[in-house]
């Protein structure tokens, strides 16, 4: 909670520094604004009023889930938002979950191989993934898939006018998404592959792995029983961080794909200079994060045995 | 709360009770060799990233990086690529006089098609070796710059909680957390939007979002460091806390800071393209991320505008990230003896 109020009080304290505020962007593009008429626009914003009776006020409304209003969408910043949330949700967390199946994957046979030629191919592969720009992969496979190839869309977020419903929908959405969440999901894929790799070789040396050899379990029960799910702990304690890094990454991503999503909506409000908007948005996706973070020490309690419930606060 | 992220060199207990955070793993196994990476870019705090030791235990000291080096012939690939990149960078305006933003030829001109433009022209004509060798520059000068000062910034916050606990510990920490939760790269193009973009507030703006994984860090060094006895005996002595911090305690909780420092500037270059992809870069200089920008437009006839630039920063990226594997490796001994 205090880590809460610590991130509005940032998020309003940047408000402040911006450099004009929404009237005179609006008054720039009217071209014919007053000076009377300006002033009458920034008292019926409460843009007038000291600095800390605004922060008051911008904390009050907090309350009220009221991010601001845009002048330049003439819309509520939290409406903005709403609208935008379930698109950026469904890419974060398709890349999310992609990268999590695609890493474990990676990184179990990559232990299973350890110190073999497998092993070091994929560990050089993944380290490249880690390395390239977010930005950059996402072109390159519009350049290969939809230029070259055809087989894809480069961006949007469904056939415009389509009229399918159903399966036929989802498809066609799903046609859409393959690009930008294989975009967004290769840097944390190579995070996942790396540190499930590390733990699944330490799981395996551990010496309830050896009992439960010597109780005669087969090894593929040893491997998803025992080996897998202590991997699967650290993974998932760094995944919990990652949302944050993902809903930064989309700013890119989205852009780039035209993605109708959070991330696009911040890149529009920095070119529109519509700081109440940009900074609605980065406060709301901190906000994502504490959830996503609370979601975690829970999954962690499910895995873990041993962590109470009273302490996984 | 934030989980605590498990680091390779000081086993950081996932709950504050002090709960082992490895099911059916004892507390001494935790520390999984993995540097905490600052998330490059598009990204996140602190991700611990687990090294991938590419031989089994070896001697100690200068003998041992030596023979890491050796025995890691990617290691030593990445450092080529590197001093190539920096050399590169830092003979840009002899090896290419003039601006890279002029224009000196036909636009469109394919890579390989004409000798004097070897790597082809823009959409305006502009040469794009030339850019990219001058892009060079700017990359390798923001990454080490915003890393300098992401450094000077957690380190001192880190020692400051580590070293005095108590309160300022209490007070410094949820500072930290505060801005780690703020997500990275939204911060970041926040930062950039308000402030007029340039090469400096670029790096200060990169420095501000990375600085909580380096005070993290530093501040679990400090405070494992500042039990043992030799603190203790310059206590004892009556050294200032100021002496302490930087001559007796800095120099023992060094090592994992410098594998950290590579990784930050990989991730520093990483974040300062995606921003000037986005046409948030310094507008007066040439960078491979707003080359990138400029080419996005003729993706479907001129792919290489695109492709050579991010070709660029890969593998400026790609040589860090093995540096910072080899300086784990070297410095952290720990990893290879605890887990054989």
């Amino acid at each position: 909670m205090p880590t809460a109020l610590g991130i509005v009080i940032i998020s309003f304290l940047l408000l402040q520094f911006a450099p004009g505020d929404a009237v005179d962007v609006l008054a720039g593009e009217a071209g014919s604004a007053t000076a009377e008429g300006m002033a009458e626009m920034r008292a019926r914003y409460g843009l007038d009023q000291p600095v800390l009776t605004q922060l008051w006020a911008y904390l009050s409304n907090l309350v009220h889930g009221n991010l601001g209003w845009s002048p330049r969408y003439n819309m509520p910043v939290t409406q903005l938002i709403w609208d935008r949330v379930p698109e950026s949700l469904v890419l974060t967390g398709a890349a999310l979950v992609l990268a999590l199946i695609v890493g474990i994957g990676l990184g179990a046979v990559m232990a299973a191989r350890e110190g073999r030629l497998t092993d070091r191919l994929l560990s050089v592969l993944s380290l490249v993934f880690y390395s390239v720009p977010a930005f950059w992969i996402g072109l390159m496979l519009i350049v290969l898939f939809s230029i070259k190839l055809g087989w894809l869309p480069s961006g949007g977020a469904g056939t415009i006018g389509s009229s399918a419903t159903g399966v036929a929908a989802l498809l066609d959405k799903l046609r859409y998404m393959v690009l930008p969440t294989i975009s967004l999901s290769l840097f944390y894929i190579a995070i996942y592959a790396r540190l499930a790799r590390v733990s699944m070789i330490e799981a395996k040396g551990q010496d309830f792995v050896r009992t439960a050899r010597a109780k005669g379990l087969s090894e593929r029960r040893i491997l998803f029983r025992h080996v897998l799910r202590n991997a699967l702990l650290p993974v998932t304690t760094v995944a919990g961080m990652h949302v944050g890094g993902m809903l930064g990454g989309s700013v890119v991503i989205e852009t780039i794909y035209g993605w109708p999503g959070l991330g696009r909506l911040a890149y529009e409000a920095v070119m529109g200079r519509d700081f109440t908007v940009l900074l609605g948005i980065l406060l709301f996706s901190s906000l994502l994060v504490i959830v996503a973070n609370a979601l975690v020490d829970v999954l962690h309690s499910i895995l873990d045995p041993r962590v109470g419930g009273s302490d996984a606060a | 709360m934030q989980p605590e992220s498990v680091t390779q060199f000081q086993p950081v207990p996932a709950k504050p009770s002090g709960e082992p955070p490895l099911v059916a793993v004892p507390v001494e196994a935790t520390p999984a060799p993995s540097i905490i990476v600052p998330l490059p870019g598009l990204s996140v705090p602190a991700i611990p990233v687990p090294a991938i030791p590419l031989s089994g235990p070896r001697p100690r000291g200068a003998k041992r990086a030596l023979a890491t080096v050796r025995r890691n012939p990617l290691a030593l690939a990445g450092g080529t690529i590197l001093i190539l990149m920096a050399l590169i960078g830092l003979f840009a305006p002899l090896l290419f006089p003039g601006d890279p933003l002029a224009i000196v030829a036909e636009p469109f001109i394919w890579p390989g098609s004409d000798a004097a433009h070897p790597l082809g022209t823009d959409s305006l004509g502009r040469d794009l070796l030339s850019g990219i060798a001058h892009g060079a520059g700017v990359s390798l000068r923001v990454g080490l710059s915003a890393t300098a000062l992401g450094l000077v910034i957690g380190v001192g916050i880190g020692a400051v909680a580590g070293y005095f606990g108590g309160w300022t510990d209490a007070v410094l920490s949820r500072l930290i957390e505060i801005f780690q939760t703020l997500p990275n790269f939204v911060m970041l193009v926040v930062l950039v939007a308000i402030a007029q973009p340039s090469v400096t507030t670029l790096s200060i703006a990169i420095a501000v979002v990375t600085w909580p994984t380096v005070a993290r860090l530093a501040r679990a060094e400090f405070r494992s460091i500042r039990e043992k006895d030799f603190v203790m005996a310059a206590r004892s002595l009556g050294f200032g806390h100021g002496r302490i911090i930087l001559s007796e305690i800095l120099p023992s909780a060094l090592p994992p800071l410098i594998v950290t420092a590579s990784v930050m500037v990989a991730s520093a270059i990483l974040m300062e393209s995606a921003l000037s992809f986005m046409g948030l870069g310094d507008p007066n200089v040439v960078s491979w991320g707003s080359m990138i920008g400029s080419g996005r437009e003729y993706l479907r006839t001129a792919w290489y505008m695109c492709a050579l630039p991010g070709f660029a920063i890969m593998l400026t990226v790609l040589a860090l990230n093995l540096i910072g594997d080899a300086l784990n490796e070297i410095l952290n001994p720990r990893s290879h003896e605890d887990r054989r």
